[in-house]
């Protein structure tokens, strides 16, 4: 059965975005002969779509901008909740990391003297989204693309032979990680384009495949944000954390259909775009928290005031985080003040001249011009929430960026979770990607080498198993004769109902009924999904590879649900209707979804029981003199008073 | 069904070079484009055939090529023995009495190559003349394709000298124009139709040799760092500019000094009287 | 305004060969072809093969030919069509096919390989770069290339000439090259390495005719033909076959 090719490396990365690359770069850098794998093309990653920049206090806008602001930010942003060592090593190292691509070739836009420019972006206290237009995420994916060219010309000099070091397995998709005992030892996937099984042994393995977005209807996320790195940390045995906190960017395209979810920049508010209603009043004026009163204009004169005198007036109340946003567009439309196809007007026509915004933000103008035939220069644009980024993942300890429980195994990049906390800043997640993609490369080749003597055994048993697992769509017709059996399902059509069921039961806000009614949902479509069969061969074949991304949506997806439920508070990505306030006994809980059942597979398709179990964790006081950062009165806001006691 | 661009049912998978190589998709029809691709290439060959023939016949003319204060600027300047007389005007006897054929041939050498090799020309008539491509996607003809990788294509890197040459004749002809401020007694201050016309022509004409990408690249374009000159790079995004339009401004200043020429020939042939505003 | 059924034909087969399929679909306000595509997935062809991404034109992945003309599926909005009209989509055609609408295009990332990389200037530590705006500017637009391989699949060079394909780097990367050549702090000269002449003799700019047709096909709209392959060959001449520029730089007075 396994006749399989089999390749020896010693560090595999799966997933070829910013994370992924910068992992490859920095392993291959420290002497591990490395294999990157990713689903598309080699520089197609989702990484392209960012379009704002990426933070990093180097202070070249402001001077006053340093780590500790940043972490600051950071922190509040994600309500406290975000695992601080990584906030704190984000915000130190992402100077460096932007640095870097300077020396690797890449081109910001810069400033009067010369260095990196800093834009300002919702939640950053000054200027520090360092950017190339609206086309940073291009940049950034570019210049780690040509970075591995140029390492690969090195190797080509000294071996004559390109590969020799650093290899990419463009079109390939990883099913399973293998184990040798509790470590990795492998993995096994599948190429697109001939549809013929590998197995690539390694000690190390990175994951890096991004987010889970496909798994909801309305979304910004490409095709291959199918939770597939998620997935297969779990059924390795490695839990999620936080999966809960899904963010909805307040601003995706809402018409027309074939495009919704398709992102409008946040820096079309930061430029001066505002929000209205169907009655034409700015109602963000009406949704500002309380926490955030102080800060937020209270009148339209002074909101406009703020653009070109920041100093002495408040910011507009568009300006708020995009949970805040998110959720008042939400409540818009819900009281049927939204616009005609469901969303609410965004509106930058009447703020500027039409040569402004087109100077300004040239994609936006082009993207609403070409795929709805809106002329942003004299229309409003129609705007919703679309699901944006998962900030829950694969629980990993913040200095080494290894899974929790799975020797060999790490994770970076929105892949991993706790960075963010509840909700992530823009900007912050490119430096994300930088900083423990770099993180995760290093360690995993560290723990490659010292691996050397004793690599971890390939067990057949298991590649058999998931050749098997691979092949199980194209025999779906015969298991109609099973007691379990019904006919043979479409996968897309599961795929899509799938999608109407997050996007309804676990959307942007939450109850309890929904939820569960979502569980019960999922485990039906488990059942469906084992019986998903497809038609043709394996050589390129969409249907084949859609159904075997199934699993691991409904994977994800009842981890978000679970978590979701489980969670009886509002806080950042979560919003639960029944719960509407932040709960600061919720503020030190780290909820960790893992697999029910790790040795049976996935045989578990019991509607009650489910896939996935929880666990609740409380999370490792916050380092005090971090929190000395912070005014006291602040900390009130966030911390239990136990917490602050000490 | 018959769309009309439905491929004729040959062979699926024919033998043969370009699209039609044994791993492509295996599609009959060369091409499988549906509006009228051919209309441009067909349009360009059309108007550079014409100018060709009208300026072949006008060069070997030798004759009505000077109607005081006019020249036509096909034979501007006029260096050789036979050229008409030309008061003030732009003869120079650099060629001698052996010269026997029409003095235009000498000076057309310049303008000629200028245009020949310039980039926005070769683009034209690659795609009209030589069909190499007749339009994008559309399959050429051709068996074998070197490009300008050799002789005599590879001549065409000299496009920069016949820029630096048609700097001097530009020149020339804007002298030409002042002459145009003359009447037929060459005295100064009078202006006719002629007159528009020769301004129209000179400011096409330069707007046409400025517009050239060996200009482009001259002034500016080939520095690395813009911030260390600021004048030049002032330059090079005027010429930039002027750049974008070179396509329109080859073929107005093409139209406009054919029709300089004409209207010389016109007067000159007593067709016609140029009309006196001054 | 509302939805009604297309005719559709779409190349379907591999490498062994295979034929333009008709289909009818309906198609729905405010749709773009890439839509149409995977509707036909989800009812009538669950195994036809198309590559695609982000579905927005940030990506270049969902590259094929329209009617006869490489572009973005994306990108192609419906609407443009007469509703009549029969709407012909093929692979590129200047690319091995693999299956269906999906080619192999590794010819770009060999070429890619071939290029040499960025060369930093000895020196100058990270956060030492200083670079003035209207410096990165001309190599920013090349940098705006999404890699969808539409100019390197138009490209007459290559897609007519299969032979070239040794010789030729395409639009793309010698756009790559002028990219690299107009960077404000590339050291390459410095290691002996002249992107200007590698141009001509290594990445085949000679074989270029200047026909513009992969400026036509840019998604991105950058100016290919005027703002990197015509500076590109104006630099080869700089090199090669300008004498005063020769003499010059025999005498030594001269830097690039």
């Amino acid at each position: 059965m396994s006749v399989v090719d089999r390749q020896e490396w010693d560090v595999v990365v799966v997933g070829a975005g910013g994370a992924g690359l910068r992992a490859a770069i920095e392993a291959r850098e420290r002497g591990a002969r490395t294999a990157v794998i990713c689903k598309s093309l080699f520089g197609k990653a989702h990484t392209v779509m960012a379009e704002g920049g990426i933070a990093a206090a180097m202070g070249n806008v402001n001077a006053g901008d340093n780590w500790q602001v940043h972490f600051r930010d950071t922190m509040r942003g994600g309500k406290f909740l975000n695992q601080w060592r990584m906030a704190e090593l984000h915000a130190q190292e992402a100077p460096q990391r932007v640095w870097e691509l300077e020396t690797w070739g890449a081109l910001f836009d810069r400033t009067k003297d010369g260095r990196i420019s800093q834009r300002n972006f919702g939640g950053h206290e000054y200027p520090r989204l360092a950017h190339v237009g609206d086309r940073t995420g291009l940049e950034l994916i570019r210049t780690l693309q040509q970075k591995i060219v140029a390492l690969q010309q090195e190797d080509h000099r000294e071996t004559g032979d390109y590969e020799s070091r650093l290899k990419v397995f463009q079109e390939c998709t990883v099913t399973r990680v293998l184990k040798d005992g509790r470590q990795v030892s492998g993995v096994f996937g599948y190429e697109r384009e001939s549809g013929r099984f590998f197995v690539l042994q390694a000690p190390a393995v990175v994951i890096a495949t991004g987010g889970i977005g496909k798994s909801f209807k309305v979304t910004s996320n490409s095709w291959e944000y199918t939770g597939d790195g998620h997935a297969l940390a779990l059924l390795a045995g490695a839990p999620l954390l936080n999966m809960e906190f899904v963010q909805f960017h307040p601003t995706g395209m809402v018409w027309p259909p074939s495009v919704k979810g398709i992102l409008v920049t946040e820096s079309v508010r930061g430029d001066g775009g505002v929000l209205r209603n169907s009655d034409g009043k700015r109602f963000m004026f009406d949704y500002v928290p309380d926490v955030f009163k102080d800060k937020y204009a209270e009148t339209e004169e002074e909101a406009d005031r703020w653009y070109d005198d920041p100093d002495h007036n408040r910011r507009p109340p568009e300006l708020l985080p995009r949970d805040e946003v998110a959720r008042a567009i939400n409540a818009e439309v819900k009281e049927g003040r939204g616009s005609p196809h469901g969303g609410v007007f965004l509106d930058v026509s009447t703020r500027m001249p039409a040569e402004v915004v087109q100077r300004r933000l040239p994609s936006m103008y082009h993207q609403f011009k070409e795929l709805a035939d809106v002329d942003i220069t004299a229309e409003p644009m129609e705007v919703g929430p679309t699901c944006h980024y998962v900030m829950g993942g694969i629980a990993v300890d913040s200095d080494t960026a290894a899974a929790r429980g799975v020797p060999g195994l790490y994770a970076a990049g929105e892949v991993a979770g706790g960075m963010h906390g509840s909700n992530r800043l823009g900007g912050n997640s490119l430096s994300d990607l930088l900083v423990f993609g770099r993180r995760a490369g290093l360690h995993a080749a560290q723990y490659a080498a010292e691996q050397a003597g004793r690599r971890p055994r390939l067990d057949d048993l298991q590649v058999d198993s998931a050749a098997a697992e691979a092949l199980r769509p194209f025999s779906a017709e015969a298991e109609v004769e099973e007691p379990s059996g019904g006919p043979p399902e479409n996968p897309y059509t599961l795929h899509q109902e799938l999608q109407q069921t997050m996007n309804d039961l676990v959307g942007i806000i939450r109850r309890e009924p929904e939820m569960k009614q979502a569980l019960e949902k999922l485990a039906e479509l488990r059942v469906r999904a084992r019986r998903a069969g497809v038609e043709g061969h394996r050589q390129f074949n969409p249907g084949w590879h859609l159904a075997l991304d199934l699993r691991n949506m409904l994977l994800v997806s009842e981890c978000v649900a679970r978590a979701a439920l489980e969670r009886t508070e509002s806080r950042g990505g979560h919003t639960r209707e029944d719960h509407p306030s932040m709960d600061s006994k919720w503020r030190a809980v780290n909820l960790l979804c893992t697999l029910a059942d790790p040795t049976g597979g996935l045989a578990a398709t019991d509607p009650v029981r489910g896939q996935i179990v929880l666990e609740r964790e409380t999370t490792e006081p916050i380092r005090p003199d971090l929190l000395a950062l912070f005014e006291k009165e602040e900390l009130v806001k966030y911390l239990a008073e136990e917490e602050l006691s000490e | 069904m018959a769309t009309g661009t439905e491929p004729p049912a040959t062979d699926p998978h024919p033998r043969g070079g370009g699209v039609h190589t044994p791993t492509r998709a295996a599609i009959a029809a060369p091409h499988l484009r549906t509006d009228r691709w051919w209309l441009t290439p067909a349009a360009t060959a059309a108007g550079l055939l014409a100018f060709v023939v009208y300026s072949t016949w006008r060069a070997f003319a030798n004759a009505h090529y000077y109607a005081a204060p006019y020249v036509s600027p096909f034979y501007s300047p006029c260096l050789a023995e036979n050229c008409e007389p030309m008061r003030g005007g732009p003869n120079w006897e650099i060629f001698g009495p052996w010269w026997g054929i029409s003095p235009a041939v000498i000076i057309l050498i310049f303008p000629l190559g200028f245009r020949l090799t310039c980039y926005y020309y070769r683009k034209a008539y690659y795609r009209g003349f030589w069909a190499s491509p007749p339009a994008c996607a559309v399959a050429e003809p051709h068996r074998k394709y070197t490009g300008e990788t050799r002789f005599p294509l590879i001549l065409q890197n000299v496009h920069r000298y016949f820029f630096y040459a048609a700097i001097p004749v530009a020149g020339i002809l804007t002298y030409d124009t002042v002459l145009a401020f003359r009447d037929e007694t060459y005295a100064w201050g009078h202006m006719g139709l002629g007159t528009l016309v020769f301004l129209a022509n000179i400011v096409l004409i330069w707007a046409y040799t400025l517009s050239c990408h060996s200009c482009r690249h001259i002034v500016g374009g080939k520095l690395r760092h813009f911030s260390r000159h600021p004048v030049r790079y002032r330059m090079w995004q005027l010429v930039g500019k002027l750049n974008a339009r070179h396509m329109l401004l080859a073929w107005t200043s093409l139209a406009s000094v054919a029709l300089a020429d004409f209207y010389v020939y016109l007067v000159a042939s007593g067709v016609f009287d140029d009309p006196r505003f001054f | 305004m509302s939805g009604y059924e297309a005719r559709f034909k779409v190349w379907r087969g591999d490498a062994g060969g295979g034929g333009l399929e008709d289909f009818r679909v309906e198609v729905n306000e405010g749709e773009v072809v890439l839509d149409i595509i995977h509707r036909l997935q989800a009812t009538q062809a669950p195994d036809l093969a198309v590559r695609w991404n982000c579905k927005a034109g940030k990506c270049g992945s969902c590259s094929a030919e329209i009617n006869g003309r490489p572009r973005l599926m994306c990108m192609t909005r419906m609407s443009v069509f007469d509703r009549a009209e029969t709407i012909t989509v093929t692979p590129l055609r200047a690319f091995p096919v693999i299956r269906d609408l999906v080619t192999d295009v590794g010819f770009n990332y060999t070429k890619a390989r071939e290029v040499p990389a960025f060369v930093p200037p000895a020196g100058l530590g990270p956060g030492e770069y200083r670079m003035m705006q209207e410096d990165v500017e001309r190599s920013q637009e090349f940098r705006k290339c999404i890699e969808c391989f539409l100019c390197q699949d138009t490209c007459h060079v290559v897609r007519d000439h299969e032979e070239n394909k040794t010789a030729f780097a395409g639009p793309r990367f010698l756009m790559r090259v002028a990219e690299l050549d107009m960077h404000p702090l590339d050291a390459a000269p410095e290691t002996g390495l002249d992107r200007g002449r590698t141009a001509q003799d290594e990445h085949g700019l000679g074989y270029c005719n200047i026909t513009k047709c992969c400026t036509e096909v840019c998604p991105e709209g950058i100016k290919i033909t005027d703002n990197a392959l015509i500076p590109l060959k104006e630099r080869a001449v700089d090199r090669k076959y300008d004498p005063l520029v020769w003499l010059g730089s025999k005498i030594g007075r001269r830097r690039s």
